[in-house]
């Protein structure tokens, strides 16, 4: 009786030394799985989705406080990979999805102000104060967020056009010919 | 005689060459208009240097190469550039991309020809010259020669292979070359030859040209050179670069590797000629030949210049009445061309008039039923049934574990496939899809971390700014410490009011104090410098003056708001 409580709580002890360590040593930095969404996330930090950037959306989704179809940048197709790695259900997107589209800035009417500078997330546009402002097309995310500040609406978005560089094959689809019906003999 | 290795798989297609070797590549005449793409190699677009307006002459430099991996681009004949700007460009998309359209003279007057002294030049000079000149692999993937020419830095040099295997029904214009250009050929060879200094240099060539075979072999003797022509067998893609190194080598070059890495480098039999061109005469890649063949009159190989319209091209050869639309390249692997004004660029070798004589439409695709045809006929040894299906059904993390990227879409699945699956075109699909998902992830990556340097730029220059306005706070209230305790005098003490303070608090109170004195500085000022125009004014100027104090209130107001 003795003997097998003493076995019974030297196991105890050894196990739990053995689950102490490994909490330890092996103890993940940060949550894996906002790190996956917010790799799915087109991290365009345009806030459409009513938080202030992709990562605090990710964490929000993450804690679920937040649907998967906030993200207009991402598209349908961004709702459906969110709803693959966390197990939850498709929805419609809660906006309408757009062509991608990137700003532009008309710089006969640019003033100089560097205020679209200052309100854009990664640094697509270069300028200075007094100075024509331009935007760095490849850089440029889309997320509108410049438009706003301008003070003399000198700032468009432009849909992006295909070219011989970004044209894709397109999946192989045959047209069904109608088949021309046979003369009753 | 060498022994030769076989590839595996590979098909048999009727070769179609004969129609179009009876008679010599002749001089195409001047078309109306030349259009001549910048883009016209794999790596940067060249820019533009010349403007609507110029007067050019024949091999001028119109596109400065972009970067190294890039080829110059040079003018096809005098005249005049009429536009710089979009036109429809040989590609399956049918878009449009920047080209130099150049109205000819017709006196197609050249440049002053250089030749360069090869011997004199150091081998980057030579590559630099190459490029400058625009010689482009002209087997079809038009990748820089130039830089193909710097030998492995860790593995030693074995063979140099010269390919003029041609293995493409319809195409003879490789073919016709070897035959009446032998020599410069050859010389083009040694040029490779001198840069890479491999051991040995094969040419091979497909056993169904034997005047190729001869030309090339006389051409090597009377060179002098220790060429080995070899005829290898005539199979379908026996020209493929991995194909022809394995035949002549007996070496197979791995998925992600380069022929370099183990001591192989190929080059196409025209490339080796308009490099010898280029360096030995001083001209430019200007034309090239191309094969005019298929459902035409009299089928045949042309030297064109490079921009001309297809239409104008295939007109010489006297195209039947039931022809509609051209292919360009051969039928394995070419593409109908959207429209038939799209001008000959390095890539065209050849035009094949399409009918559907000829060609009958594609019949209706049917399952796949796992026969496994297309495994056996791949010349990469690739599972193409498997790389179909995940292809399908847009699995395209599984087409890259069956190594999709390897597939050189030469077509010989789809040729032996019983149920007429297109499955080149889903592999072209996929391999579009993940270039462009790759390209949204990376775009999206670098903005994550611009926008992450961004927001770390905006709390270091916070923090940057709050420490300066401590240190000038402390500063500030250090001196009036000093002034007080002076004030003071030696009966008081002076330490009891201001340091007695913490020093965070003490910042906090003297930038109060700061700010204070700053304001009542303005309010002074302001008051000082009353506007003087405002006295004795007529009613209209006070309207006036009373509209934009409401308007400046106006704007305030939504300041605030925002």
């Amino acid at each position: 009786m003795i003997t097998a409580v003493a076995v019974m709580a030297l196991g105890a002890v050894i196990l739990g030394f053995a689950l102490g360590y490994a909490s330890i040593k092996f103890k993940v930095q940060g949550d894996p799985l906002v790190d996956k969404i917010d790799g799915i996330l087109p991290q365009t930090q345009c806030g459409q989705c009513g938080y202030p950037g992709c990562r605090p959306y990710a964490e929000a989704i993450a804690k679920s406080e937040a649907e998967i179809n906030l993200c207009p940048p991402g598209g349908m197709e961004g709702v459906r990979r969110l709803a693959d790695l966390l197990g939850r259900e498709v929805k419609p997107l809660d906006a309408e999805e757009k062509p991608k589209a990137v700003a532009f800035i008309d710089e006969a009417t640019c003033i100089g102000c560097t205020l679209c500078i200052q309100a854009c997330p990664v640094d697509a546009i270069v300028g200075a104060a007094k100075q024509m402002h331009t935007i760095v097309a490849p850089l440029c995310t889309g997320c509108e967020l410049c438009l706003p500040p301008c003070p003399v609406e000198c700032i468009t978005m432009k849909p992006l056009v295909e070219t011989v560089e970004n044209w894709k094959w397109k999946y192989p689809v045959y047209e069904i010919q109608a088949a021309t019906p046979r003369k009753a003999a | 005689m060498r022994s030769l290795f076989k590839f595996k798989g590979g098909v048999k297609p009727p070769t179609q060459k004969t129609q179009s070797v009876g008679e010599p590549i002749a001089a195409a005449p001047l078309p109306s208009h030349v259009s001549i793409p910048l883009h016209q190699s794999i790596g940067g677009t060249p820019r533009p240097i010349v403007q609507a307006g110029d007067r050019v002459l024949k091999g001028q430099k119109i596109g400065e190469a972009d970067g190294w991996i890039s080829a110059a681009v040079h003018a096809s004949t005098s005249g005049t550039v009429v536009h710089v700007g979009p036109q429809v460009v040989p590609h399956p998309s049918g878009l449009a991309a920047p080209c130099v359209v150049i109205e000819p003279d017709g006196l197609d007057t050249w440049i002053d020809r250089q030749p360069v002294d090869i011997s004199a030049l150091t081998p980057e000079a030579i590559r630099e010259a190459l490029r400058d000149a625009g010689v482009v692999g002209l087997g079809g993937a038009v990748f820089p020669t130039h830089g193909k020419l710097t030998a492995s830095k860790t593995v030693p040099m074995e063979e140099l292979v010269i390919n003029g295997a041609e293995c493409e029904p319809y195409i003879t214009c490789d073919d016709l070359l070897m035959r009446e250009r032998a020599e410069d050929v050859v010389r083009g060879a040694a040029l490779f030859r001198d840069l890479l200094q491999p051991k040995r240099v094969l040419i091979g060539i497909e056993d169904n040209k034997p005047e190729a075979v001869a030309a090339m072999a006389a051409a090597v003797k009377a060179a002098g050179e220790g060429f080995e022509v070899v005829a290898v067998p005539t199979r379908y893609p026996a020209g493929g670069a991995k194909q022809l190194i394995r035949v002549l080598t007996g070496k197979e070059v791995p998925a992600a590797k380069r022929s370099t890495d183990l001591g192989v480098q190929c080059f196409n039999v025209a490339t080796a000629y308009t490099a010898w061109r280029a360096l030995a005469y001083g001209e430019p890649v200007v034309s090239r030949v191309v094969t005019v063949t298929g459902n035409v009159e009299r089928p045949r190989n042309y030297e064109v210049a490079i921009g001309t319209p297809f239409a104008e091209l295939l007109a010489l050869t006297g195209p039947r009445a039931d022809t509609q639309g051209i292919i360009m390249g051969g039928p394995m692997m070419g593409f109908l061309v959207p429209d038939a004004q799209v001008p000959v660029v390095k890539a065209t070798n050849c035009l094949i008039a399409h009918s559907t004589a000829l060609f009958p439409p594609p019949p209706p695709e049917m399952p796949c039923i796992r026969c496994g045809e297309c495994a056996r006929a791949c010349p990469h040894e690739l599972q193409p049934f498997e790389m179909y299906w995940f292809s399908r059904a847009k699995n395209f993390g599984k087409t890259q574990e069956y190594n999709i990227f390897d597939c050189i879409e030469c077509g010989c699945c789809s040729f032996v496939c019983p149920s007429r699956i297109p499955l080149v075109q889903y592999f072209r699909f996929a391999k579009s899809e993940i270039w462009a998902r790759e390209a949204e992830k990376n775009a999206a990556e670098s903005a994550k971390a611009r926008f992450e340097f961004k927001q770390f730029r905006d709390e270091r220059e916070k923090q940057e700014k709050a420490e300066k306005l401590a240190k000038a706070a402390a500063a500030q209230a250090a001196k009036k410490a000093a002034e007080a305790a002076a004030q003071a005098g030696a009966g008081e003490n002076p330490a009891t009011d201001v340091p007695a303070l913490d020093p965070a608090a003490q910042a906090e109170a003297a930038k109060k104090a700061t700010i204070q004195a700053a304001m009542e500085r303005a309010r002074v000022q302001r008051e000082a410098a009353q506007p003087r125009n405002i006295e004795n004014l007529s009613p209209t100027q006070e309207a006036q003056v009373a509209s934009v104090d409401a308007r400046r209130s106006d704007t305030g107001e939504n300041e605030n708001n925002q």
